[in-house]
């Protein structure tokens, strides 16, 4: 968790780097496709003015004739229309036979090695009059007389509409390339996502999970998340294991403990009935208290094992929550007895709930039973069967002991927790435990209250109606 | 061959003797200053002629009353040579939009852009240095005197046919630009030439009846009005619907097959010291050209380029096809072969 928080806040989720990761993919393409637009566009066009200029340069030199051993021309007027295609650019052009400028700019820079091959023309970019200029010469030989004499035409255009142009592709890609950026983002935004939803429904399947549900997931995963899914649930078998051979040792343990006990507490009783000094019967007396506390916590560990393994594979039996009541008090009767306290039942059944007739059994017997512990002698003890709402039945158990030490309410439902004020009533802290695990099992709940009158204490076991 | 009255050439002498110093080797043919009420003078120099634009000089000082402008007026070759020469000026106006390219090409213009120059259509400007304000048609001129009782020519073959038919009313009776001198005659005859090539048949039949030859366009339609011609070819439309408006002797041809479409140009030199009032200059001049009916000069707008029959070759291209007819080879082989056409001896056909 700590490695996670020192890392920057966009590089935490899976999501995120894959994003980022995709988004630099996309501007590095985006970036490398508008340089190749933009450098094929400007080549295009330089192409283009060059394939302009040496047809020009061409036609004029096709106009060039001898009359009479003088070389004649007439400039073709499409030789300079055609130069306006690309865009205004300034045009120079020089004629020039044997070194000697027949017309055009006699200051314009000719080839020092024009290329004589016919057809062929020499491209050069140079500098005239204060701008950059593509210049095309193309050489032909006219027969002037008896004299074959090479002739340079020359023809020089300035390079502001290829540049126009150039500049003009390379926005229109710089745009394209921008939107292209912008959904490649997008795309990988939405791929993401796509990708690490597979990750996300098993993380949310995991997380629903009940506390101790420690079946095997049974999904369809990805490849990728397969040996995530099998370690995981290879973990929760061997927890399960461990969890059920713990169980099975305390069952284990309370039953190797109950029998002797029961022996001890037998022999205990005849002893009582032999002895005869009153010393010797207290003492008996306090062994075989001591040994029902002993007993009793053995039970309450069975019960929670029970539970433990129960819960697992809830029963869903019909339970009337009214017959429950007055089984349980009936069972309880005899302890009550021993204190003088009263059990008074106003349960009317029937109040039907589905789940494990057992394990609510023991819940109910667990929290009554504390009742009866805590309470004072000669006192009554209620238990109410009422409809909360209507979804709801609720089986109260109220006494009039010395209740809850307020500050620990919620804790007193876990394990071997008891209550600040228990002096010197013996107990394991079990009993609310295995109350609240039933009763989670089947989806009710176990409230703690002080009652209005501030006296006593008030159970209420939530149970959802069938 | 004609040639300019005398009045001009005494001004223009007078001129001359007056300014000497840098403009000592200028042929003006008119100057004027229009002082404004700042320190600043705007040089413009221009071939249309002070009638023509005095008024939106007026205009133009009315509403930028700190301008001065001093207003020189030559022909289209001695504006070229001056620009060309480094002469300063702020503002350059000439109707030879070829030589005005030229100037554009060879660099000796400077670079405007203004919410008006955008404005402008494509076909109108050049690099943001040569901007068009007029699109004025080359005409036909006649007397009503002449064409008394005869159907007008609807096309040029029309017109061929009657000038051979009728040898009496043309003969020593035709005038047209004297292209040799004339920097806007030799761009109408160069690009008619290139449309078409009823122009050498009508050269050739201009130059059969003798033909009178002229520097401007001014003289010819007084010539046409004086009853001395009966017909004046390729004038500037411009200067002749000015005249025909109050003078009923004269007539514009409707010629149908195509008319020659001349640009008026305007640029700003390099070597303009006020580039600032010429800017100004320059977008009322394109602002005029773009209405669609000026009050203030008697030229044609930009959109009279729109019209049908100029719409058949539309307007001459600003571009450098313009640079074809001005390479001195080109230039020699046409004026030998217009000469050839124009200059024969009559005597020589019965």
């Amino acid at each position: 968790m700590s490695t996670a928080n020192s890392l920057p806040f966009w590089w935490r989720s899976i999501g995120q780097r894959l994003t980022i990761l995709l988004a630099g993919v996309a501007a590095v393409l985006a970036i490398l496709s508008w340089w190749t637009v933009t450098s094929f566009a400007r080549e295009a066009a330089e192409q283009t003015q060059d394939n302009v200029l040496v047809a020009s340069a061409t036609t004029i030199a096709e106009a060039l004739h001898s009359e009479q051993g003088t070389i004649l021309l007439e400039l073709p007027y499409s030789a300079f229309a055609m130069l306006d295609a690309i865009g205004q650019d300034r045009v120079f052009y020089r004629v020039s036979a044997g070194g000697e400028t027949l017309t055009g700019y006699d200051d314009l820079a000719e080839p020092v090695n024009p290329v004589g091959r016919p057809g062929a023309a020499t491209v050069r970019t140079m500098d005239y009059r204060g701008d950059t200029v593509r210049a095309v010469t193309v050489q032909r030989t006219v027969l002037a007389g008896q004299q074959p004499v090479p002739v340079l035409v020359t023809v020089a255009q300035t390079r502001t509409g290829v540049q126009a142009i150039g500049a003009e592709l390379s926005q229109t890609a710089a745009g394209l390339s921008v939107s292209l950026f912008i959904v490649a983002v997008g795309l990988g935004a939405f791929a993401a996502g796509n990708a690490l939803q597979p990750l996300n429904s098993f993380a949310q399947a995991v997380s629903r999970r009940g506390p101790s549900d420690l079946r095997p997931l049974r999904r369809q995963v990805p490849a990728e998340l397969s040996p995530l899914l099998i370690a995981l649930n290879r973990l929760m078998e061997r927890l399960g294991h461990s969890i059920r051979r713990s169980e099975e040792f305390i069952v284990e343990a309370a039953h190797r403990v109950r029998t002797p006990l029961a022996t001890v507490r037998v022999q205990a009783e005849l002893a009582l009935h032999t002895v005869e000094k009153e010393e010797e019967k207290q003492m008996l007396r306090r062994i075989i208290r001591a040994v029902d506390e002993s007993s009793r916590s053995a039970s309450q560990l069975l019960d929670h094992a029970t539970v433990s393994f129960r819960a697992d594979t809830l029963a869903q039996d019909h339970v009337d929550l009214a017959e429950l009541a007055t089984r349980v008090s009936d069972g309880l009767a005899p302890t009550a007895d021993m204190k003088d306290i009263a059990i008074i039942l106003n349960c009317k059944g029937p109040a039907d709930v589905r789940g494990d007739a057992i394990l609510l059994e023991s819940a109910l017997r667990n929290v009554l039973d504390n009742s009866i512990k805590y309470s004072p002698a000669e006192t009554a003890i209620d238990v109410t069967l009422d409809r909360m709402d209507d979804r709801y039945w609720r089986l109260t158990v109220r006494d009039h002991g010395r209740g809850f030490s307020a500050p620990c309410l919620p804790d007193l439902t876990a394990r071997f927790q008891r209550g600040t004020n228990v002096d010197q009533v013996v107990g394991s802290g079990l009993g609310l435990t295995i109350a609240k695990e039933v009763l989670d099992a089947h989806g009710g709940r176990i409230e703690l209250t002080t009652p209005d009158d501030g006296e006593g204490a008030c159970v209420s076991l939530i149970l959802p109606a069938a | 061959m004609r040639f300019p009255d005398l009045a001009r050439s005494l001004i223009a002498t007078t001129l001359l003797l007056c300014l000497g110093g840098p403009l000592a080797a200028l042929e003006l043919e008119d100057q004027k200053f229009y002082p404004g009420t700042g320190d600043v003078a705007l040089k413009v120099i221009s071939t249309g002629d002070l009638e023509v634009f005095e008024p939106f000089i007026l205009q133009f000082q009315a509403e930028n009353p700190a301008i001065g402008i001093d207003y020189y007026v030559t022909s289209s070759a001695v504006l070229h040579r001056a620009i060309t020469e480094g002469a300063v000026f702020d503002v350059a106006i000439s109707s030879a939009m070829d030589l005005q390219f030229q100037l554009a090409n060879d660099g000796a213009t400077q670079t405007y852009t203004s919410p008006v120059t955008q404005a402008l259509p494509v076909w109108a400007q050049w690099r943001n240095q040569v901007f068009a304000f007029t699109a004025e048609p080359a005409v036909a001129v006649i007397s009503r005197a002449a064409f008394a009782g005869m159907e007008r020519p609807k096309t040029r073959q029309d017109l061929i046919a009657l000038l051979r038919q009728n040898p009496e009313i043309f003969q020593d009776a035709i005038g047209t630009y004297d292209v040799r001198s004339s920097g806007l005659g030799y761009l109408f005859a160069t690009q008619e030439a290139r449309n078409s090539d009823t122009y050498w048949r009508l050269s050739e039949l201009m130059g059969l009846r003798g033909t009178a030859l002229y520097c401007c366009s001014a003289q010819m339609i007084d010539d046409v009005a004086s009853g001395r011609l009966s017909m004046a070819y390729n004038v500037l439309g411009s200067y002749a619907s000015g005249r025909i408006a109050h003078d009923d002797r004269l007539e514009i041809l409707d010629l149908q097959d195509y008319a020659t479409v001349m640009l008026r140009t305007v640029l700003i030199p390099a070597t303009a010291t006020q580039t600032a009032s010429a800017g100004l200059f320059v977008d009322r001049l394109l602002q005029e050209g773009m209405r669609e009916q000026s009050s203030i000069w008697v030229l044609p707008p930009l959109g009279a380029a729109e019209t049908p029959e100029a719409r058949a070759y539309g307007p001459i291209r600003l571009g450098p096809a313009l640079l074809v007819y001005l390479d001195k080879l080109n230039r020699n082989a046409f004026l030998r072969e217009w000469s050839d056409a124009m200059l024969q001896d009559a005597a020589e056909y019965p």
